[in-house]
C-alpha cells in the first residue's frame, strides 16, 4: 500500500502542474526559442526568409550606429521615466499613507484608476492636450498669450518620458506603499521623542527603510518602460523610434522578420541582465537589514 | 514637591471621552505605574505626556513648566514603545547614538556614552548587530538603552515587557527596577499586568474607563482597594454580600453566620471583600463546604461553596493538616483583613 501511495505522491505534483506547465512551454518557451532561432536566419527583399544559420543580423546591429543610437535612446527614456516616477511616486505614497481613512481610500483609487483605462487611451489623452497647434492646452496657452508657439510634446523624448511616467506611476506608488506598510507605526514617534525634526525623520528614518520599495518599483518601471510599445508608438511614431517600435516595424512593415527578431532578442537579453543584476545588488545591499 | 504634574487632564476623540479628570503628581525619582485593562486610557495618558496627543482639557507640568506648550521633539523624554520601534536599518550602537546625534553631542563623547548605555543594559559586544538579528529581549534592551542614553527627565514605558515570554519578562522586571533605582530616573510604566505593576512601582494608578480608580502604593491598592474594580483587578478576591445591623448595640456587620463589629459611617447593605490568603478555617464564621482542593507546592488552593456564594481560600503549606474535599468548614478572618463598601441597588 505504501508503495502505491509513494508512487502516487511522486506522480501527483506532475499531474497537477502539467496543464500549466504545458501552457507555459507552448505559449512562452517555444515562441521565444523560435524568435531566437529566427534572428540567425537570412532575409532578402525577393527571396524572403531563408532558414540558414548566419550572423548577418547581429553584425548589422553591432556595426550600424543607427541601432546603437536607438538602444541608447530606449534606455535613456526608461531611466528618465524611472527617475521621474521615483521622484514623484515615493512622496506621493508617503503622503497617501499619512492621510486619514476615507481620503486614503479615495486617493488610492485615484492612483490605481488609470490602470483600468487602456494605455492607448491614456496616451492619446496626452496627444489631445499637447498635440501641436490643436492641442487643448497649447491652444489655451497661446490664446491667453502665455506662449507664442505650441509646447513641443509630440515626437519628443520629453513627451515620451512624461507620458510613460504617467502610465507607470501606479507601479511605483504601489511598490513604495507596500514598503511603507512594513514600517513600525511608532517609528516616527520614536525618532521624534529622541529629538528629530520632520525633515530628519524623513531623511534618516523613513527614506532608508522605503528604499528597497523604491528600488523594486524602479526595476518594474524600468523594464516596463524599456519594452513599452503603445506609448512610444503614439508619442514618438516613426520619427522617434525605440527598440520595441523598431522591432514592430521590421516585422510588419519591412517584413524583415530575422532582423526584427534580433532586435527583440537583444532587448530581452539586455533587460534580463539589467534586472537580474540590479536585483542581486539590491538584495546584497539590504540583506543585513531586511532579512 | 511635584516633579511631574497632571492637572485634571482629559482627552476626547469626537464625542468619546477616553481620559477624564486625570490628576496626579509624581515626585522626582518615583516609579509610577498606570494599571488597567485595555481601553482604560492609560496609553492615551502616556501619549499626552509624550506629546503625541494633545489633551482636550487640563494641564501637564514638568518642574512647574507647561509641558504641552513644548514640541514632543524638545521635551527630552525617554520612551520605550511596546513594539520597541527600533530603527531596523541601523545597528544597536547607531540606534542608541541617534538621540545623542540629534543633540549634537561630539562624536568621541557620543561613542563613550553609547558604549556605557549598552553595557548598562547588558549588551556590551552587541554594538554592531542589527535589530532584526537580535532576540526580543535584546531588542527591548536596545530600546531601553536608546531611551536612557539621552538622560531623559522622565522615562515613559509603554507596555515594554508584554511581547516577552514569562521567564524573560520576570528577569527584565528585576533588571528594569535595578536600573531605575541606580540612575534614579522618574519613570512611568503603562501596563495591564498587575504583577508587573506591583513588583516594579512605588505607586500604582489604577484606571478604568478613562478614570482613576485609585492611586496608592502596591500594598495599599492590594489591601485597601478603593473600589470593587480595584479589588477585582488586583489579584483574586472574595466578595460577600453582608448587611450592617444598626438595630443592635453595638452595631454589627453580618454576612451569613459571620459577625463582626460594624465599621463606622456605613449602614444597610454592604460588600465585604477579603483576599483568599487572609481567610482561615475556624470554629465559627461563614459556613462553607469544600468543593475542590488543589495542591500547589508552597500553598493549598480551596474552592468552597459558602452560604454567601463561592469563595476561594489559600492556605500556606505549613505542615498542618488541611481539610479534605467535601468537608464542612467555617471560614473566618480578622476584621482588619477585610474591606467593606456600601452595596448599591440591594
Amino acid at each position: 500500500m505504501s508503495a502505491v501511495a509513494e508512487e502516487r505522491n511522486t506522480r501527483a505534483p506532475w499531474a497537477l502542474t502539467g496543464p500549466a506547465l504545458m501552457l507555459f512551454v507552448g505559449v512562452l518557451l517555444v515562441p521565444l526559442a523560435m524568435t531566437v532561432m529566427l534572428s540567425f536566419h537570412d532575409w532578402g527583399q525577393y527571396k524572403g526568409i531563408e532558414p540558414v544559420f548566419i550572423l548577418k543580423n547581429w553584425k548589422e546591429i553591432a556595426t550600424d550606429p543607427y541601432y546603437a543610437e536607438m538602444f541608447w535612446r530606449t534606455f535613456r527614456i526608461a531611466i528618465l521615466t524611472t527617475l521621474l516616477t521615483a521622484l514623484l511616486g515615493a512622496p506621493e505614497a508617503y503622503i497617501l499613507n499619512r492621510m486619514s481613512g476615507r481620503w486614503k481610500s479615495f486617493f488610492l483609487l485615484v492612483i490605481l484608476g488609470p490602470l483600468l483605462i487602456s494605455v492607448v487611451a491614456r496616451t492619446l489623452g496626452w496627444a489631445l492636450l499637447f498635440g501641436g497647434n490643436n492641442g487643448l492646452v497649447n491652444k489655451l496657452l497661446m490664446s491667453a498669450g502665455a506662449i507664442r508657439f505650441p509646447i513641443p510634446f509630440m515626437f519628443t523624448e520629453t513627451g515620451m518620458v512624461v507620458a510613460l511616467a504617467h502610465v507607470m506611476m501606479p507601479f511605483m506608488v504601489l511598490s513604495v506603499w507596500a514598503a511603507l506598510q512594513r514600517l513600525d507605526p511608532q517609528i516616527e514617534n520614536a525618532a521624534m521623542s529622541l529629538g528629530a525634526g520632520p525633515l530628519t525623520i524623513i531623511r534618516r528614518i523613513i527614506m532608508p527603510q522605503i528604499m528597497p520599495g523604491v528600488l523594486s518599483g524602479a526595476i518594474i518601471v524600468f523594464s516596463l518602460s524599456a519594452s513599452a510599445f503603445a506609448t512610444p508608438a503614439i508619442i514618438g511614431g516613426r520619427r522617434l523610434k525605440v527598440a520595441a517600435t523598431l522591432a514592430y516595424d521590421e516585422f510588419l512593415n519591412t517584413l524583415n522578420w530575422p532582423l526584427g527578431a534580433a532586435v527583440a532578442t537583444l532587448l530581452l537579453v539586455a533587460l534580463v541582465l539589467i534586472v537580474v543584476g540590479s536585483n542581486a545588488l539590491i538584495e546584497r545591499r539590504y540583506a543585513e537589514v531586511f532579512r | 514637591m511635584a516633579y511631574l504634574e497632571l492637572d485634571r487632564v482629559a482627552k476626547q476623540f469626537g464625542a468619546q471621552t477616553v481620559v477624564d479628570d486625570f490628576s496626579l503628581s509624581v515626585g522626582k525619582g518615583e516609579f509610577i505605574s498606570f494599571l488597567g485593562p485595555s481601553g482604560c486610557g492609560k496609553t492615551t495618558t502616556l501619549q499626552m505626556i509624550a506629546g503625541f496627543l494633545d489633551p482636550t482639557r487640563g494641564a501637564i507640568r514638568l518642574e512647574g513648566k507647561d509641558l504641552t506648550a513644548i514640541h514632543p521633539a524638545k521635551r527630552g523624554l525617554g520612551i520605550v514603545f511596546q513594539s520597541y520601534a527600533l530603527f531596523p536599518h541601523m545597528t544597536a550602537a547607531e540606534n542608541v547614538a541617534f538621540g545623542l546625534e540629534m543633540r549634537n553631542v561630539p562624536r568621541a563623547d557620543r561613542a563613550e556614552r553609547v558604549r556605557a548605555a549598552l553595557a548598562m543594559v547588558g549588551l556590551a559586544g552587541y554594538e554592531d548587530r542589527h535589530p532584526r538579528r537580535m532576540s526580543g529581549g535584546q531588542q527591548q534592551r536596545v530600546a531601553l538603552a536608546r531611551a536612557l542614553v539621552i538622560k531623559p527627565s522622565v522615562l515613559l514605558l509603554d507596555e515594554p515587557l508584554s511581547n516577552l515570554d514569562a521567564k524573560l519578562r520576570e528577569e527584565m522586571q528585576i533588571e528594569l527596577r535595578q536600573i531605575q533605582r541606580t540612575i534614579g530616573t522618574t519613570t512611568i510604566l503603562v501596563t495591564h499586568d498587575q504583577n508587573e505593576a506591583m513588583s516594579l512601582s512605588d505607586r500604582i494608578v489604577v484606571m478604568s474607563q478613562g478614570k482613576i480608580e485609585q492611586i496608592g502604593t502596591p500594598q495599599e491598592t492590594y489591601e485597601k482597594p478603593a473600589s470593587a474594580f480595584v479589588s477585582q483587578f488586583l489579584g483574586k478576591t472574595n466578595d460577600f454580600a453582608g448587611t450592617i445591623d444598626r438595630t443592635v448595640s453595638p452595631t454589627q456587620l453580618v454576612a451569613g453566620s459571620w459577625r463582626a463589629p460594624a465599621p463606622a459611617a456605613l449602614g444597610g447593605p454592604v460588600t465585604v471583600s477579603v483576599r483568599p490568603e487572609r481567610i482561615g478555617f475556624g470554629d465559627t464564621g461563614l459556613s462553607a463546604k469544600i468543593i475542590t482542593r488543589i495542591f500547589q507546592g508552597n500553598h493549598w488552593l480551596f474552592q468552597c461553596d459558602s452560604e454567601c456564594g463561592p469563595a476561594i481560600v489559600i492556605r500556606q503549606n505549613d505542615g498542618t493538616v488541611q481539610p479534605a474535599e467535601g468537608d464542612a468548614v467555617r471560614l473566618t478572618w480578622r476584621p482588619e483583613d477585610m474591606s467593606v463598601r456600601a452595596r448599591a441597588g440591594a
